[in-house]
Formats: structure tokens, C-alpha cells, sequence
């Protein structure tokens, strides 16, 4: 969820743009970053891991853990809670380690 | 050629700003890296007025205390690199990677002005959705203006969780509760009382031992037991709180990676947050030209981190030019005296403390 009222801080919103998370269009602020809008719609998991395929969300939101990996227009492993969303950006959900190939 | 400059500040943070700005003044090329895409490392993210005299920049929240660091930095001619991740320093050369591209930058000294990165403790189901560092709450709230969840169960209470748990309130999500490992409250009265008039309770000799929920929609539940003075979980003591959001504001631990990597000696330091390297008290580790200043140095809190900038930006400025030194050795003594009255009295003990273990143990490894 956004913000509308705050006692302190006012939130200067920029362009409303599109992305697509799993394929689906989801409405986000440019100067926001990729986890910052998913958040913001209600989702949950970003990737899911190797191993033991556990569900993994945002937990650092500084580029300093690897919780939030995910696969941006077809790279993978990008820190989406540092990297800003743009205009058509496709987003998926990370699988495992990411196929680089 | 590569890239030139006198003094490589890594790390746009409170410290890091600082020591640009006060080595600045000695007619010294610097410039700051931070990997960030906005500088101003955490203080852009404090909406909270420091405690404080107006000189230390008190008074002020701490977005704004960021703005005037910035604007000292323009003035004093002070380049800023934004997305610039420093991955080492290799005798004079710094490397640092850009989102598309490499850079071997030289420079005569470093300050590592890096800070620090939350904690995470264990109990099961730790690692699921909806289990945030309070940090990447505050970021969310605060600079995107975006909230994760409906009611949050908040984990320590330091000033770190109490003013978050606040700054969720003012945002208007629900605390269900704080809960503290320790018999005492952690941080400040002030912060606490705050909490405690907005119904939140605080419950001491407690700890989380279990989320539970899934993928779909991340945490829906948080177990919480009494623990006894060895913190063993004691039976039967068990409160279920229905949340969809963990809270951890469990610590912190200086990033110290690069000075480890710089071959400066390091020491393990409870008191400081983990392995620090070793420093005299004007912030010079144990290689000639490599500072620090700020969490990286043991964790503190941003008035402090700035004055420890102070500190390491005049020692890089003495290291390279004795020109300035009667200068220079005074102010640091003036900076050392007001950062002793800062760590004077009961919450600057721990620091104190293991500054004084550190400081011995470079004069042993000197």
C-alpha cells in the first residue's frame, strides 16, 4: 500500500508508469524501485530459492542481502530494492540460481 | 592513466560525508563513492529529530541533516560517485563497479566510511516473506512512501525499534507489540514512553520462536515465548500474535569487508558489533594511509559517526601534507573532547568501552 497522508512527510509521486510482474501490468511511480512498487502492489514473493525452494521476499532493502534477487528483462540476479523501475519492464520471479546462458 | 585523486572516501553516509567536507578545506582533491543511487547513506530515511546541541546539527531530522552534508559537499568542491560500488583497494588503487562498467581509480589515502548491516536471529521460518530488517521498513515508509503490511510484531527494543515502531504508527500501521530479550528496555524513555501512550506493549524477557504462513502472502502469524536469564524458552509461556509482518531491529554488524581486504589488522569487539579493524583514536588503521570513521568503526549513531568523520578526514589530510599540522592536531583534539562528552553516561558505555579495547590493542600490534 501507498502512503496518502502523513504527519511528517510528504511523498513527491513522479510519472505514472507500467510494468509487468509475471506477465500481469502493474502500476508503479518512476524514482521508485522495482521492490519498493511490488510491495506497494501486495506481492509477497520475489524468488524462490535452490535448494530447499523456500519463498523469499525483500529483507534488506539496501543491495546488502540477496533476498529480493530477480529476473529483469531476462537477467537474472537483479537487487531489485536498489535497481529503479521503468516503463514496460518485464519482472519475474527468480527460480533457483538463474540461468545466465 | 587512470583516474587521480588525493583522498578516496568510500561511503556517502554521515561519516563519510563529514570527513570530505573537513579534509576538503586543506586545498585536497576528494572524492566519495557510495553505491547507492542517492547519498546520504541512512539519514535520508530518519524523519526524527537528533538529540543534540544545534553545532553537531541536532535539532534537525535526519533527511534534512543529509541536505546540509550534501550542500557542504558542492560547496567545498567535493565529487560524489552515485552507483559506484568499491569492491576493493589494491595497494593505491581503488576498484570500483558501475552498473555497466569497471573503474581502477588512484588515490594517496582512503577513508572507509561503509557503515554497517542488520541482523538477523534465529527461529523458525525466519527466512519467509513478510520478515523485514527495520531498516528496509524504514526505507519503504519513508523515502518511497510505501507501507508492507497491516500490523507489524516489532523485535528489539533499541532506538532503532521503538522509533520505527513510532514511525509505523505515524504511517498508519498497527504494532501489535515490542518484544525484548533483555529484563530492560533498550533505548531511550522518551522513545518508549512515546510507544507506551499509544497502547503498544512492550514485553521484556521475550523472544520470537516461530513465523509461521507462505508464499502466496507471506508471514501470517509470530509465536513469542518467555526466555529465562540463560535465554532459554521457557514452556507454556507462549503469546501468538496474528501479524502479517516481522519486524527485526536486532543489531547491527560493520561492513568491515573492504579493510579486511586492504590487509588492515582486524579485532573481534562484542562491544562494537563484531570484527573491527584496529585504529588509533584519530581513526588510522594499522596501514599508513587507510582511515575509517562511523558504524565501520563499531556501532554507534549518526552524531557520533559524523564526528569520527571529522576525525579520519583530518588525519588523511595530515597524512598527505604536514603543511596544515598545528591546525590540524588541534582541531582533532577538539573533535576527540566533544566526542567523549557525546559517549559520557550510560548509553555510550558500550562504545566507550570497546574504543578503549581497540586503541589499546593497535598501541600493542604498533
Amino acid at each position: 500500500m501507498r502512503i496518502e497522508e502523513h504527519p511528517v512527510l510528504t511523498f513527491k509521486r513522479y510519472k505514472k508508469i507500467v510494468f509487468y510482474f509475471e506477465g500481469s501490468p502493474v502500476e508503479a511511480f518512476e524514482g521508485e524501485t522495482i521492490a519498493a512498487a511490488l510491495i506497494a502492489g501486495g506481492t509477497a514473493t520475489f524468488r524462490v530459492t535452490d535448494k530447499h525452494q523456500r519463498p523469499r521476499g525483500l529483507f534488506c532493502s539496501v543491495g546488502k542481502c540477496a533476498s529480493c534477487l530477480m529476473v529483469v528483462d531476462g537477467k537474472p540476479n537483479v537487487m531489485t530494492c536498489v535497481t529503479p523501475v521503468r516503463e514496460g519492464m518485464r519482472v519475474e520471479k527468480q527460480k533457483g540460481k538463474g540461468d545466465l546462458t | 592513466m587512470k583516474r587521480q585523486t588525493d583522498i578516496a572516501v568510500i561511503g556517502g553516509g554521515p561519516a563519510g560525508l563529514s570527513a570530505a567536507v573537513e579534509a576538503s578545506s586543506f586545498g585536497l582533491k576528494i572524492e566519495v563513492f557510495d553505491d547507492n543511487f542517492t547519498p546520504g547513506g541512512q539519514l535520508i530515511k530518519q524523519t526524527h529529530k537528533f538529540f543534540g546541541s544545534k553545532k553537531h546539527l541536532c535539532g534537525y531530522r535526519g533527511m534534512d541533516i543529509s541536505k546540509i552534508l550534501l550542500q557542504n559537499c558542492a560547496s567545498a568542491g567535493v565529487t560524489i560517485n552515485t552507483e559506484a560500488c568499491v569492491t576493493g583497494i589494491y595497494g593505491n588503487i581503488l576498484a570500483v563497479l558501475y552498473p555497466e562498467r569497471f573503474e581502477e581509480v588512484e588515490s594517496k589515502a582512503f577513508v572507509v566510511a561503509t557503515g554497517a548491516s542488520e541482523n538477523c536471529i534465529n527461529f523458525v521460518n525466519n527466512d519467509l516473506p513478510g520478515i523485514y530488517g527495520a531498516g528496509a521498513i524504514q526505507t519503504l515508509m519513508n523515502v518511497f512512501g510505501v507501507v508492507p503490511a497491516k500490523k507489524v510484531l516489532m523485535i528489539g527494543s533499541g532506538n532503532i525499534g521503538l522509533i520505527v515502531s513510532y514511525q509505523l504508527l505515524q504511517a498508519g500501521v498497527k504494532v501489535a507489540a515490542v518484544i525484548e530479550a533483555l529484563p530492560n528496555v533498550g533505548g531511550y524513555l522518551v522513545h518508549s514512553a512515546k510507544l507506551r501512550r499509544m497502547g503498544v506493549p512492550i514485553y521484556t524477557r521475550r523472544t520470537i520462536t516461530k513465523a509461521e504462513g507462505d508464499g502466496n502472502t507471506g508471514v501470517n502469524s509470530a509465536v513469542t515465548s518467555q526466555i529465562d536469564p540463560n535465554f532459554n524458552v521457557i514452556e507454556g509461556t507462549e503469546i501468538q500474535f496474528d501479524v502479517d509482518c516481522i519486524c527485526l531491529a536486532v543489531g547491527l554488524t560493520p561492513l568491515s569487508d573492504v579493510l579486511e581486504l586492504a590487509g588492515c589488522r582486524m579485532k573481534y569487539i562484542p562491544e562494537l558489533g563484531g570484527k573491527v579493524a584496529l585504529h588509533d583514536e584519530y581513526m588510522k588503521t594499522t596501514r599508513d594511509n587507510v582511515f575509517l570513521c562511523g558504524d565501520v568503526s563499531g556501532i554507534e549513531e549518526a552524531v557520533t559517526a559524523s564526528l569520527e568523520g571529522k576525525l579520519a578526514g583530518l588525519s588523511a589530510a595530515l597524512y598527505l601534507s604536514h603543511e596544515y599540522r598545528e591546525k590540524i592536531e588541534k582541531s582533532r583534539l577538539q573533535i576527540l573532547e566533544e566526542l567523549r562528552i557525546f559517549r559520557d553516561g550510560p548509553f555510550g558505555e558500550k562504545a566507550r568501552k570497546g574504543n578503549e579495547k581497540l586503541v589499546r590493542e593497535y598501541k600493542y600490534e604498533r
